[in-house]
C-alpha cells in the first residue's frame, strides 16, 4: 500500500480541479459525491497505509517518495516529495478522517446554498493542501501546503462573499497568518544559506552536526520558524484572526480548528523539533507563548456571547496547551493532544452547527436555552465534546491528553511549576467556559426569539456526530498514566519520530498528586459553572453591576484589546499613508519641479536683465516662425514658383560667381 | 545602313545651340504653364512639356557627341514621366472626388 | 538564418495586416493572429531544439548566431545571437503577442489595420532587442519598439491618452539618450585603447577604462534600463501609460517592454561594467527593494483597476532588479523566472481589466462589486491571477520571488528581510483587488455576460502556464541557467571584487 502515498493529497486536489472546472454543470448530488468521495478515498488509503505501516514497518520507520524535482538551481533542489513516518502518519490519519466526516456533514448542512460546488471545491483544496503540508519531505514543499492552507482559509472564511464583513474577516486571517509566513520564509532562507538544503531530515542532521546547542544561528532560525507557527496556529501575539474567522460556514470552522490550518504550527514545531531543542531560549518562548495564550484565550472565551466565538477562543487556548507541551519538550504529548482535540473540537463545532441551523442562524447563547429535549442529538454530542474539552476524568479523551501535558509541564527538563500552574489554571477556565455554554444553551428556560426547528437532522449529519463523539471518548484510551494501566501505545508508536520527554523532576507521588489536582480542577470547574450559570445566575448579574468588573468583562470580550491595539499601531497608519500617497509622491515631485521651473522662468521673464535677451530671442523666434509659416501657403503653384525662382537664382550664382 | 548615316549627318547638320534653344523655350513654356494655370490637368501637361524639354536637351547633346547616352536618358525620362503621370492622375482623381474641383489653389489645407 | 526570420515575420506581418485591412476590412486581426501564431510556433520549435543542443556545453550558452556587415566604416554589424535568456524572453514575447491579438479582437474597431501594424512592429522591436548583440543595432531596435507603442497609446488609448503617451515617450526617449551617449563613449574609449572602432558586444566586453569612467558610462546604461524596468524614482510614466493604453498595449507594455529593461541590466550593465556594477550594486539593490515595497504600497490605494495592476508591476520588477544585482545563480534564476511569471500573470490581469472595461466602460473599482455573482468564470480567473500576483506557492511568481530573496539573503540578509515584507503587502493589495471587484454586493446591478470562448481560451491558457511555471519551472530555469553561467563567469570575479 505504501507506494500509494502520493494519492492522499492528490485525490482531494483532483476533486478540487474537477469541481472547479465543471462544478457549474453538475447537480448537487454529483457534487456531493465527488467532493466527499475524493476525501473518503484518501482517508481510506491513509488507513490502509497506516495498517501496512504498523504491520510491516518500512526500514527505519520511514517511507519516502518523490514525484519530481520541483526547482533545481545550483545545489538548491527541493522536490515534490513525500515523507511518511510515525508523526506524519498520525497527522495524515487525523486530517483525512476528520475531514471526511466534516465533508459528509457538509453535504447535508450546505444543501441549497448556491455556491455548493464552490464550497466543496475549496474544502477539497483545503484538505489537499493540508495533506501536502503534513507529508512534505522538504520545507519548501511544506511551505506550499502551508500557504495553500492559508489561501483556503481565506476563501472559505469569505465564502459568503456578498457580505463585506466576511470579506474583512477573511482578509484579516490571510494577512495576519501571512505575517507569520514571511518570518517562516526568512527562516527557510537562513537555513538554506547556512546548511545548504531544505530537506527536513538532512536539515535536522546538519543542524546537529554544525550548530552547537544555543548557537545564535540556531536560535534565529528556530525563532523565525516559530513566527510562522505562531501565525498559523493563532498564538499570541498573532491570535487575533481566529475569532473573526467564524464568519465562514460552520463546517469550515470545524475543518479549520480540528483538522487543518491551526494545527499546522504545532506540526511544524514537532517536525523540526531537533532545531528547537538546539535553541533553548526559543523553546522556552514556545512554552511561555503557549501558557500565556491559553490563559488569555480562556478568559476571553468566558466573556463571549457568540457560541462559535467561544469555541474559537477555546481552540486558541487548546493550541496553547500544545505549544506548552512543545515548549517543554513533550513532543508526543503535544501531538496526542492535537489528535484528541481534533476529535472533540470537530464534534463541538458540528453539533453547534446543528444548534445554529435549527435556531435559524442564531449565534447568541443568551438567546438559546432549554434545547436539551428539543435537540437530543446535538445535546448529547455537544455534551460529550464539552466533557472531553473540560477533561472530565477517566471517561474522556481530553483528560488523558491534557493530563499528560500538565504532568510533563511539571516534570520534564524544560518544565517548571509556573508552567504547570498556568496549565492548571487554564484547565479550570476551560471547564468554566465550555460548561457555561452547555448550561446556557441546553438547560434552563428557552430564550430563543423563534421556536427551534426540531426536525431531526438527517443521517449525513448524525453519523459524523456519533463517530466523532465515540472518538472523543475512546480516543484517549491508547495512552494512560501509570496508575491507570500505563498504556503507552501512542507515545511508543510516535517515538520513532519524536523522542520521549526527559523526566527530571520525578518524585514518587508527584504524578498521582498532580493527576488528582487536575481531576479536581476539571470537576470543580464544571461544578462552579453549574452554580454560576444555571443555579445562581443572579449572583453573576450582581457582580456585573460593578463597573470595574463589567469593564474587565468587556475587555475580555474584545480579546484583551489586541484588535484595537493593532488597528491603531499598524492598520490605520498604513491606510492613512496609502491614501495620502495614492497619487504617488514621486510623480508629484516631478510635476511640481516642472511647474516650478516654468513659473520661475516666467518670473525671470518679467524682472530680470537677462530677460531681454530671452525675450528678444523669443520674439525673434516668433517673427521667424510667422515669416516662415507665411510661406507655407498651401498653394502648389506658389511652391512651384519658388522652386523656379530658386533654380534661376542658383543658375545665376553658378554663372557669375 | 546608308539611310541611318544620312539621318545622323542631317541631325549633325543642325547646330547644337538651335536644339538647346528649342529645349529652353519649351522648358520656359512649361514653367510658365505650371505657374499661371490653375487647372491641375494643365499643370500636369506643363510638367510633361518640361520633362520633354529636358529630354530634348539630352538627345541634342547625345547627337552632338555621338554618344547613345542621350537617347538612353530620354528613354529613362519617358519612363519616369509615365510613372509621374500615373501618380499625378491618381492624385487628381482623388482630389476631384473629394473637393469636386480641379483648381490647384483650392487645395491649400497644408498651409502653415 | 532563423534569427532574422523571427524579426522579419513580425515586420512583414505588420505591413501585411495594414495593407490587407484596406482590401478586406476585418481581416487584419486574422493576419496578425496568424503572424503571432507562426512566431510562437517557431520559437517553441526553437526551444525544443535547444533543449537537446543545451546538453553540449561547447556552445558556450549561445544557441544561434548571425553576423553580417552593416556599416563597416563605423564598425557596425548586423549581429544577432540567441542564448537561453533571449530564447525564453522571445518565447514570452511571441506568446503575449498571440494573447494581445486575441484580447484586441473586438476591442479595436477603428483603424484596425494600423493598430495591428503597430502591435506587430512593437513586438518586432522587442524581439530585436532581445537578440541584438551589436550596440548600435540594439539601440536601433530599442527605439523601434517605442514609436509604434507611442501610437498605440496615443490613438487607441483611453481618456488621458495624450498625456500618458507623451509622458511615456519623453521618459523613454530621454533615458534612451543617456544610453546612446554611454554607448558612444564606450565605443570611443574602446577605439582609443585598441584602435578598433566597433559596436560589437563581444569586442566591447573587457574594455579597459578607469573606474570612474566605468561608473559614469555604467550609469548611462543603468538609467535607460532603470526607466524601462522601472526602478523606483523613474517609474512614474508607467502607471499612466499602462492605465491609458488599450488592453493589448498594456499587456505588451507589462509583459514585454518592461522586460527589455531588466534584460538590459542582465545582458549589458553587469557584464560590460562588472566592477562599476559591483560597486553600485548595493544602491541598485536598495532601489529595487524600495520599488518592491513602494509599488505594493501604492497599488493598495488605487481605485483604478489597471492602475493598481500597473503598480504591482513596479513591485514585481523590483524583484527582478534585486535578483540581477545580487548576482548569484539563485537570484539570477529567480529574476528570469520572475520576469516570465510576471509577464503572464500581470498580462492576464490586464486582459481581465480589459474584458471588464469592454463590458462596463469603466475601470473604477468603486463602481464594481459582486462581479462573482454575474461573471463567475471571469471572477475565478481574477482570483486566480490575483493570487498568482501575491506570490502563492505553486504559481510562477512564487518561484521567482523565493529564489530572488533566497539569493539576496546570501548577499545581504537585512535587505532580504526588508524586501520580504512585500509578502505581506502584496497580500494586502491582492485581496483588496479581489474584494473590491469580485466579492461584495453587486450594488450597481451589473448584468454582464460571462467569458466568451475566445476569452476563456486566452485566460485558461495563461492560467495553465502560470501553474506549470509554479510546479515545474525546471525547463525555464535550465534554459536560463546556461545563459546565466556565461556572463556570470565573465563578470563574477570582477563584480564581487567591485562590491568589496
Amino acid at each position: 500500500m505504501l507506494p500509494l502515498l502520493w494519492l492522499i493529497p492528490t485525490l482531494p486536489l483532483a476533486g478540487f480541479l474537477v469541481l472547479a472546472l465543471s462544478g457549474k454543470y453538475l447537480g448537487h448530488r454529483s457534487i456531493a459525491v465527488i467532493g466527499t468521495s475524493s476525501v473518503a478515498l484518501s482517508a481510506l488509503i491513509a488507513i490502509l497505509i497506516g495498517i501496512d505501516f504498523i504491520a510491516v514497518p518500512p526500514p527505519g520507520f520511514v517511507f519516502r517518495q518523490e514525484a519530481w524535482i520541483w526547482i533545481a538551481v545550483a545545489g538548491f533542489s527541493p522536490g515534490i516529495g513525500f515523507y511518511l513516518d510515525a508523526l506524519s502518519l498520525v497527522m495524515v490519519l487525523v486530517v483525512t478522517i476528520i475531514s471526511f466526516l466534516i465533508h459528509l456533514y457538509s453535504t447535508e448542512f450546505m444543501t441549497g446554498d448556491d455556491g455548493y460546488a464552490r464550497f466543496f471545491a475549496y474544502m477539497n483544496l483545503f484538505v489537499g493542501s493540508m495533506c501536502i503540508l503534513v507529508l512534505a519531505d522538504n520545507l519548501l514543499f511544506l511551505y506550499l501546503g502551508w500557504e495553500g492552507v492559508g489561501l483556503c482559509s481565506y476563501l472559505l472564511i469569505g465564502f459568503w462573499y456578498r457580505d463585506s464583513g466576511n470579506g474583512r474577516a477573511a482578509r484579516k486571517a490571510f494577512i495576519v497568518t501571512r505575517i507569520g509566513d514571511t518570518a517562516m520564509a526568512l527562516g527557510l532562507f537562513l537555513l538554506f544559506t547556512h546548511l545548504g538544503t531544505l530537506d527536513i531530515q538532512s536539515l535536522m542532521q546538519r543542524v546537529t552536526q554544525q550548530w552547537p546547542e544555543g548557537s545564535e544561528l540556531a536560535i534565529l532560525a528556530a525563532a523565525l520558524l516559530l513566527g510562522g507557527a505562531v501565525g498559523k496556529s493563532a498564538q499570541f501575539p498573532l491570535q487575533v484572526w481566529l475569532p473573526d474567522a467564524m464568519a465562514g460556514p460552520t463546517p469550515v470552522s470545524a475543518l479549520m480548528h480540528a483538522a487543518t490550518m491551526v494545527t499546522a504550527g504545532v506540526y511544524l514545531i514537532a517536525r523540526t523539533h531537533v532545531l528547537f531543542s538546539l535553541a533553548p531560549p526559543v523553546q522556552l518562548a514556545v512554552a511561555v507563548i503557549g501558557a500565556l495564550t491559553l490563559l488569555l484565550a480562556g478568559f476571553s472565551a468566558l466573556a463571549q456571547k457568540d457560541i462559535k466565538r467561544v469555541l474559537a477562543y477555546s481552540t486558541i487556548s487548546q493550541i496553547g496547551y500544545m505549544f506548552l507541551a512543545l515548549g517543554v519538550g513533550a513532543w508526543s504529548a503535544a501531538i496526542f493532544h492535537l489528535m484528541t482535540h481534533a476529535f472533540f473540537k470537530a464534534l463541538l463545532f458540528l453539533s453547534a452547527g446543528v444548534v445554529i441551523m435549527s435556531l435559524h442562524e442564531e449565534h447568541d447563547i443568551f438567546r438559546m436555552g432549554g434545547l436539551r429535549k428539543k435537540l437530543p442529538v446535538a445535546f448529547w454530542t455537544f455534551l460529550i465534546g464539552s466533557a472531553s474539552l473540560a477533561a472530565l476524568p477517566l471517561v474522556t479523551a481530553g483528560f488523558y491528553s491534557k493530563d499528560l501535558i500538565l504532568w510533563q509541564a511539571w516534570s520534564s527538563a524544560g518544565g517548571n511549576p509556573w508552567l504547570w500552574a498556568a496549565g492548571w489554571g487554564g484547565a479550570i477556565l476551560t471547564g468554566l467556559y465550555i460548561f457555561r455554554v452547555v448550561f446556557l444553551v441546553f438547560f434552563g428556560e428557552a430564550r430563543a426569539a423563534t421556536p427551534p426547528d426540531t426536525r431531526r437532522p438527517g443521517l449525513r449529519i448524525t453519523i459524523p456526530l456519533i463517530v466523532l463523539a465515540a472518538f472523543s471518548i475512546v480516543g484517549g484510551w491508547i495512552e494512560t498514566p501509570p496508575f491507570l494501566g500505563n498504556l503507552t501505545l501512542f507515545s511508543s508508536f510516535v517515538q520513532h519520530a519524536l523522542p520521549p520527554a526527559q523526566v527530571v523532576h520525578d518524585g514518587k507521588n508527584d504524578e498521582t498528586i498532580l493527576e488528582l489536582l487536575a481531576m479536581a480542577a476539571s470537576l470543580g470547574s464544571i461544578a462552579l459553572a453549574y452554580l454560576l450559570f444555571l443555579r445562581y445566575p443572579a449572583f453573576l448579574h450582581g457582580l456585573m453591576l460593578i463597573p470595574a468588573l463589567a469593564r474587565i468583562r468587556k475587555f475580555w470580550h474584545f480579546g484583551w484589546g489586541f484588535d484595537r491595539f493593532y488597528e491603531f499601531l499598524f492598520v490605520r497608519p498604513y491606510l492613512w499613508l496609502a491614501y495620502a500617497d495614492r497619487n504617488d509622491v514621486i510623480d508629484n515631485i516631478y510635476k511640481m519641479a516642472i511647474s516650478f521651473t516654468l513659473r520661475w522662468l516666467q518670473k525671470v521673464d518679467r524682472h530680470d536683465v537677462i530677460d531681454y535677451i530671452y525675450s528678444g530671442l523669443a520674439e525673434l523666434c516668433l517673427f521667424l516662425y510667422r515669416a516662415l509659416s507665411a510661406t507655407q501657403s498651401g498653394q502648389v503653384r506658389r511652391y512651384a514658383a519658388a522652386i523656379a525662382a530658386g533654380s534661376i537664382g542658383i543658375i545665376f550664382i553658378g554663372i557669375f560667381a | 545602313m546608308g539611310a541611318t548615316m544620312r539621318t545622323a549627318e542631317a541631325i549633325a547638320a543642325i547646330p547644337m545651340h538651335h536644339g538647346l534653344m528649342l529645349a529652353a523655350i519649351l522648358f520656359a513654356l512649361g514653367v510658365i504653364g505650371v505657374l499661371v494655370r490653375r487647372n491641375l490637368i494643365f499643370i500636369l501637361m506643363s510638367i510633361e512639356i518640361m520633362l520633354n524639354a529636358a529630354g530634348l536637351a539630352f538627345v541634342v547633346a547625345g547627337a552632338r557627341w555621338e554618344q547613345a547616352d542621350g537617347q538612353a536618358m530620354f528613354i529613362f525620362i519617358l519612363a519616369v514621366a509615365a510613372a509621374e503621370v500615373s501618380v499625378g492622375l491618381a492624385l487628381l482623381l482623388l482630389l476631384h472626388r473629394r473637393f469636386q474641383t480641379l483648381d490647384a489653389d483650392a487645395v491649400s489645407k497644408m498651409r502653415g | 538564418m532563423i534569427l532574422p526570420t523571427l524579426i522579419f515575420i513580425l515586420v512583414a506581418g505588420g505591413v501585411l495586416s495594414w495593407v490587407v485591412e484596406r482590401w478586406h476590412p476585418g481581416s487584419a486581426k486574422w493576419v496578425a493572429l496568424a503572424t503571432a501564431g507562426i512566431e510562437l510556433v517557431l520559437t517553441i520549435w526553437l526551444w525544443l531544439q535547444s533543449a537537446s543542443a543545451m546538453a553540449l556545453p561547447a556552445h558556450g550558452g549561445w544557441l544561434a548566431e548571425i553576423r553580417a556587415e552593416w556599416i563597416p566604416r563605423f564598425g557596425v554589424s548586423f549581429h544577432l545571437a540567441m542564448d537561453g535568456i533571449s530564447l525564453i524572453l522571445v518565447v514570452l514575447t511571441a506568446f503575449l503577442g498571440v494573447v494581445s491579438v486575441a484580447c484586441s479582437w473586438t476591442e479595436i474597431q477603428e483603424r484596425a489595420g494600423f493598430f495591428y501594424f503597430n502591435l506587430l512592429w512593437t513586438l518586432a522591436g522587442a524581439v530585436g532587442v532581445f537578440l541584438a548583440l551589436d550596440l548600435f543595432l540594439f539601440f536601433f531596435f530599442w527605439e523601434l519598439m517605442l514609436v509604434p507603442m507611442y501610437f498605440m497609446i496615443a490613438i487607441w488609448g483611453h481618456e488621458k491618452r495624450q498625456y500618458a503617451s507623451i509622458k511615456f515617450f519623453i521618459f523613454t526617449e530621454g533615458s534612451g539618450l543617456f544610453m546612446l551617449v554611454a554607448i558612444l563613449a564606450l565605443v570611443f574609449i574602446h577605439y582609443g585603447s585598441t584602435g578598433v572602432l566597433t559596436f560589437d558586444y563581444f569586442e566591447l566586453l573587457n574594455t579597459a577604462m578607469s573606474p570612474s569612467t566605468e561608473l559614469w558610462i555604467m550609469l548611462g546604461f543603468f538609467i535607460a534600463f532603470a526607466v524601462k524596468t522601472p526602478i523606483v524614482p523613474f517609474h512614474t510614466w508607467l502607471p499612466d501609460a499602462h492605465t491609458e493604453a488599450p488592453t493589448a498595449g498594456s499587456v505588451i507594455l507589462a509583459g514585454v517592454l518592461l522586460k527589455t529593461g531588466a534584460y538590459g541590466l542582465l545582458r549589458f550593465v553587469v557584464p560590460l561594467f562588472p566592477q562599476a556594477a559591483g560597486y553600485f550594486a548595493p544602491v541598485a539593490m536598495a532601489l529595487g527593494a524600495i520599488g518592491i515595497l513602494y509599488g505594493a504600497f501604492l497599488a493598495f490605494a488605487q481605485t483604478d483597476f489597471k492602475r493598481l495592476v500597473a503598480y504591482t508591476s513596479v513591485s514585481h520588477l523590483g524583484f527582478a532588479v534585486v535578483g540581477i544585482f545580487a548576482w548569484n545563480p539563485w537570484s539570477l534564476g529567480g529574476a528570469v523566472m520572475q520576469m516570465i511569471a510576471h509577464g503572464i500573470s500581470t498580462g492576464a490581469l490586464f486582459v481581465i481589466a480589459g474584458i471588464l472595461q469592454e463590458r462596463t466602460h469603466t475601470r473604477d473599482m468603486r463602481r464594481f462589486g459582486g462581479v462573482w455573482g454575474v461573471m463567475p468564470r471571469l471572477a475565478a480567473m481574477g482570483l486566480f491571477f490575483a493570487i498568482a500576483a501575491l506570490g502563492l506557492p505553486g504559481m510562477g511568481n512564487f518561484v521567482g520571488e523565493f529564489l530572488v530573496l533566497m539569493g539576496l539573503s546570501r548577499v545581504n540578509s537585512v535587505l532580504a528581510s526588508v524586501a520580504a515584507v512585500a509578502f505581506v503587502t502584496s497580500v494586502v493589495y491582492g485581496l483588496a483587488l479581489v474584494q473590491k471587484i469580485f466579492h461584495g454586493e453587486n450594488t450597481h446591478g451589473w448584468q454582464l455576460h460571462d467569458l466568451s470562448g475566445r476569452e476563456m481560451a486566452t485566460l485558461y491558457s495563461m492560467a495553465a502556464i502560470t501553474l506549470w511555471l509554479g510546479l515545474y519551472p525546471q525547463p525555464v530555469l535550465d534554459t536560463a541557467a546556461l545563459a546565466i553561467d556565461g556572463p556570470r563567469n565573465i563578470a563574477t570575479g570582477q563584480y564581487h571584487s567591485g562590491a568589496e
